[in-house]
Formats: structure tokens, C-alpha cells, sequence
């Protein structure tokens, strides 16, 4: 490996150390009786103010109710965001005043509002908006500074897959992931039914034999909860669209789609959904393959920016991170070109090479991670989705 | 992880690893297509779409199809060189509930029927 260079971007150093490429006010909804509300408030102060509406925080019992808690409390403290809004109804599970803990914990100013003490949702309301405007107003004379791309996380991911995925966007993505690593920096792969079949190929690049069992034991367990329903996983995995790709079997998507997690990369570590990633290197997160869930709890986990490769074309986006889109499929390029910020097809008709293809892929990086908007961020796609483990109650 | 081979400008198919028994075709290949020797050599003998899998030699029943330098699933019949590869003809090895089920209750095998929400390939 050469002598490492410092590669900088324009990014919000917090109190707590972390480095953000964002800077967000944050509205968080305590349950989904609060999420409407929540998202009034965001859009009143917009693009700066943000929400994440979801569905739960009631009616939950044990690892379930921890599990959302615990992503609300991670996007409360995510360097992306300056300053959080809880908004509580007043009778939830969630304890509002442990989500406005973890922002504070992180140096960040946090307020609490219940809808049931301020009397009504339009007197809530009011007050919040008053309270996001002056919140917005105070995060808007925030400078930029230069950070080190060593302070970033970068989340791969994958969706509406087909051919041209495994061929171009990811091993792409893979290339920009490995550079950033030489720098000192992180990243994160989720969608652990998508690494069935490649496996072996990623527990190789474990430093050692825990890691590796970690990765192969979680790996297992997702199998084995889809065989639990007695069907063919072929009903979900590959997907409709990508069986049209050309994609055959969930070992065919997993083996291309590997490849974004880079192709050297040593996998350091392997952590439940939306838990704080801490190594450098490579880290496999827990996530369901469902876009959205799994964007989720990677950006919970700390990636400030998301890398979404895809064949077919997918508007993702998320409330707090920047989620860029590429495409290897010179159709998609076009007929889906709202959606898409870069197009690598040249790839597959040797108009570029993989390294020219992820050389301009790493400098959108850093210019998004700097403040270049994303065709998400333009088109308003913020979705937000918590990863359930259990039924509600 | 084997690195992902650059496609050949002129040709078009691309064989990702060295060893893989299918190649991915770049443009629709018509049956009677002859591929070039570094792609086999083989004759074309079924439509292949865009994007979908032509076998590079003979895959017998029950072997694995190889894709990435890895088994991708399984042959479900014979599959001769020139052939489409794709769900008709290979089965995934992973993730098998149905197979677990029939094993213990042979009735209970099934498979969803895959919806088609109006795309073309």
C-alpha cells in the first residue's frame, strides 16, 4: 500500500468529535401518533429541518421496543444533525426525554414537546414550528470546516439490481470503498440475505476466526428464519425485477453485489442493526434486504452518505443522509435519469474503466459529503423505515 | 474476492472469472450465434436476452452452474453448451424452506408465483 494521502471534504465537526456532512434539524416522532405532526413541523423550516415518521413506538415488547428506541436514540446523536425537536404524544413506550438524552450527549441542543401537555396538536404545532424556526435559524450560520475522509463512514447498497450491477456500479463502489479505507476511513454493508452465497468470500477477509464465525452465524440465523416459513426463497430473493435482469438465484445477486463492499477490504467487524460502527475497515451490519430498513440502520449505525448502486432505477433516499445514486444500465441512465447522480454504463461498453468509473465515483463522494445535493435530496426522498423483530402487540 | 474481468469491446458476452461455465450477454444473442473462441466458441441455440446467462459448455443435472468464479445454483436438468441459464433450468442450493418442508410433509411444497408488475425485461 502507498504512503497514505489526506484527502479532505467540507464537513460540521461536532462536540463530540464526530464529523457530519449534513446539518439537519431533526424532528423525531416518539410514536407514529406523533409522526404527522412531526413531519408538519420538519417541512415548515425544510430542507434544513427534517422528520422520521415511522409506525412504531407502542405496542411493543422487549428487543423489539429496544430495537426502536435504540435507532431513534442513534439518529438523535448522528453527527448529520445539529439540533433535534422530540415530538411525544404524552402515553407512549418510547421515553421522549431518552431520545433528547442522546442528542445532548452528543453536544447538540434538544427539546421536548408532548401533544397531550401543550394541549392539542394545533397549539403543539405552533409551538414547535416557533421553535424549529429559531433552532433552523441558529444551525444556518453553522460554517463548513475541512475534514479528513478518514472521519467518514460510507454506506453500499444495492437495490433494484440486474445485470449490469455485479458488472459495473458495484465492483465500482467496491474500488471507492477500498480507497477510503487505504485512507483511514470506513464501511458498511447491510442485507444479509444478499451476502448468501458470497459468504466465503467475505469471511476470507476476516483478520481472524471470530469475526468470521460472527458473520457466518448471523448469516444462519437470516436463512434459517426464511426456510422457518417452509418456502422457496426465491418467492422474495432474487426479487420480481431482478429475475427479468437476468439474475437467477439469491448466490448469483449475493456474488455481484458483494463486490460494493470492496474487493480487499479486511472485514473488521460485524454489528446488529443500527448499532454505532467504531472500527475502520469493512464493517457487515445486521439489516433486513429491504432497501429502506437497511439504509436505516446503516445510517443509525453513524455512515453520514450512502452509495446505492442500481440496474432498474430506485428513488431512495433518507431523512438525514445524502443517498447517491448510480447506475451501470445505460437505459436507467436515461429513462430513469431524475433518480440517478452517476452513470457508470461506459463500463460495459469500454467507454471507461472500473478505476476511471470509481475515480469520479470517489469525487462525487466527496463533493456530496462537501454539500453537493443528491437526486434524492432534490426530489425530497427522505424514507425512513425501523427494522421490526416481532409482531406488534 | 476474484476480480471482475473487463468486457471484450468486441464481443458480446462477458465471462466474468476464468473457470465460470456461462457468460453474461451484453445484447440479445439469436439462436446460431457463434461466440468467439476466448468465449468457447460455442453456437448459440436458444434467444438469449440482455443481461441474461448462455451456458459455455455442458452442465449436467444436479451440477453447479459457475458464475464469479462461484456456484451461483445448481443444474435442474441438463443444460447444453449455447443454452439459456436461468430459473427453468437451475435451482438455487440456499435458502431452501420449501425443500425442508417437503422432506417432512411432501404436500406442503410450494412455490409463490412470481407477480409481474407490468416491466419488460
Amino acid at each position: 500500500m502507498s504512503a497514505r494521502l489526506s484527502v479532505g471534504f467540507e464537513g460540521y465537526r461536532r462536540p463530540d468529535g464526530r464529523v457530519g456532512v449534513r446539518n439537519h434539524l431533526l424532528v423525531v416522532p416518539t410514536v407514529i401518533c406523533s409522526s404527522i405532526v412531526s413531519e408538519r413541523v420538519a417541512a415548515a423550516v425544510a430542507p434544513i429541518g427534517t422528520a422520521l415518521p415511522h409506525t412504531a413506538g407502542c405496542g411493543q415488547l422487549g428487543p423489539d421496543m429496544q430495537l426502536t428506541h435504540e435507532t431513534l436514540a442513534a439518529y438523535c446523536a448522528h453527527p448529520n444533525v445539529g439540533a433535534v425537536i422530540v415530538m411525544a404524544l404524552g402515553c407512549e413506550q418510547v421515553v421522549a426525554q431518552h431520545l433528547a438524552d442522546a442528542a445532548r450527549a452528543a453536544g447538540k441542543r434538544a427539546h421536548v414537546l408532548a401533544i397531550q401537555s401543550e394541549g392539542g396538536t394545533i397549539r403543539a404545532t405552533e409551538r414547535a414550528i416557533a421553535l424549529a424556526r429559531e433552532l433552523a435559524a441558529e444551525l444556518e450560520k453553522a460554517p463548513r470546516e475541512t475534514c479528513d475522509v478518514s472521519e467518514l463512514i460510507l454506506s453500499v447498497k444495492c437495490g433494484g439490481s440486474d445485470y449490469t450491477s455485479g458488472l459495473a456500479s458495484n465492483p465500482a463502489l467496491g474500488r471507492v470503498a477500498d480507497r477510503l479505507v487505504d485512507l483511514g476511513g470506513a464501511a458498511v454493508l447491510g442485507e444479509i440475505a444478499e451476502i448468501m452465497g458470497a459468504e466465503h468470500l467475505l469471511a476470507a477477509r476476516a483478520p481472524n476466526a471470530d469475526t468470521a464465525v460472527r458473520l457466518l452465524r448471523v448469516i444462519n440465523r437470516v436463512e434459517s428464519e426464511a426456510m422457518a416459513l417452509g418456502l422457496d426463497i426465491r418467492g422474495t430473493q432474487p426479487s420480481p425485477g431482478n429475475i427479468r435482469g437476468g439474475l437467477t438465484t439469491i448466490e448469483e445477486k449475493s456474488l455481484g453485489a458483494t463486490h460494493k463492499g470492496g474487493e480487499r477490504t479486511p472485514l473488521a467487524d460485524v454489528v446488529p442493526y443500527s448499532a454505532r460502527i467504531t472500527r475502520k475497515g469493512l464493517t457487515v451490519m445486521d439489516t433486513p434486504g429491504l432497501d429502506v430498513e437497511s439504509v436505516t440502520g446503516m445510517v443509525g449505525g453513524g455512515a453520514q452518505a450512502v452509495v446505492f448502486t442500481t440496474g432498474l432505477g430506485t428513488p431512495t433516499g433518507n431523512p438525514i443522509a445524502p443517498v447517491i445514486k448510480i447506475t451501470g444500465n445505460a437505459r436507467t441512465a436515461v429513462s430513469m435519469g431524475d433518480n440517478i447522480d452517476l452513470d457508470v454504463s461506459g463500463v460495459l461498453d469500454a467507454r471507461e474503466t472500473l478505476d476511471e468509473a470509481a475515480s469520479r465515483l470517489f469525487d462525487e463522494v466527496i463533493a456530496v459529503c462537501s454539500g453537493r445535493q443528491t437526486a434524492a435530496e432534490r426530489l425530497g426522498f427522505r424514507e425512513f423505515a425501523i427494522h421490526r423483530r416481532n409482531p406488534t402487540i | 474476492m476474484s476480480p471482475v474481468n473487463a468486457p471484450n469491446p468486441s464481443s458480446p458476452v462477458i465471462v466474468i472469472s476464468a473457470g465460470d461455465n456461462v457468460a453474461t450477454a451484453l445484447e440479445t444473442l439469436e439462436p446460431g450465434r457463434v461466440l468467439a473462441r476466448e468465449d468457447a466458441g460455442v453456437t448459440v441455440r436458444d434467444a438469449i436476452p440482455r443481461g441474461h446467462k448462455v451456458a459455455l459448455a455442458r452442465i449436467a443435472p444436479g451440477a453447479a452452474v459457475i458464475k464469479y468464479g462461484s456456484s451461483i445454483g445448481v443444474a435442474t436438468e441438463e443444460i447444453l453448451p449455447g443454452a439459456h441459464v436461468h430459473t427453468h433450468n437451475v435451482s438455487s442450493a440456499r435458502g431452501r424452506g420449501d425443500l425442508a418442508a417437503a422432506r417432512q410433509q411432501p404436500a406442503a411444497a410450494g412455490r409463490l408465483a412470481e407477480p409481474d408488475n407490468g416491466r419488460d425485461a
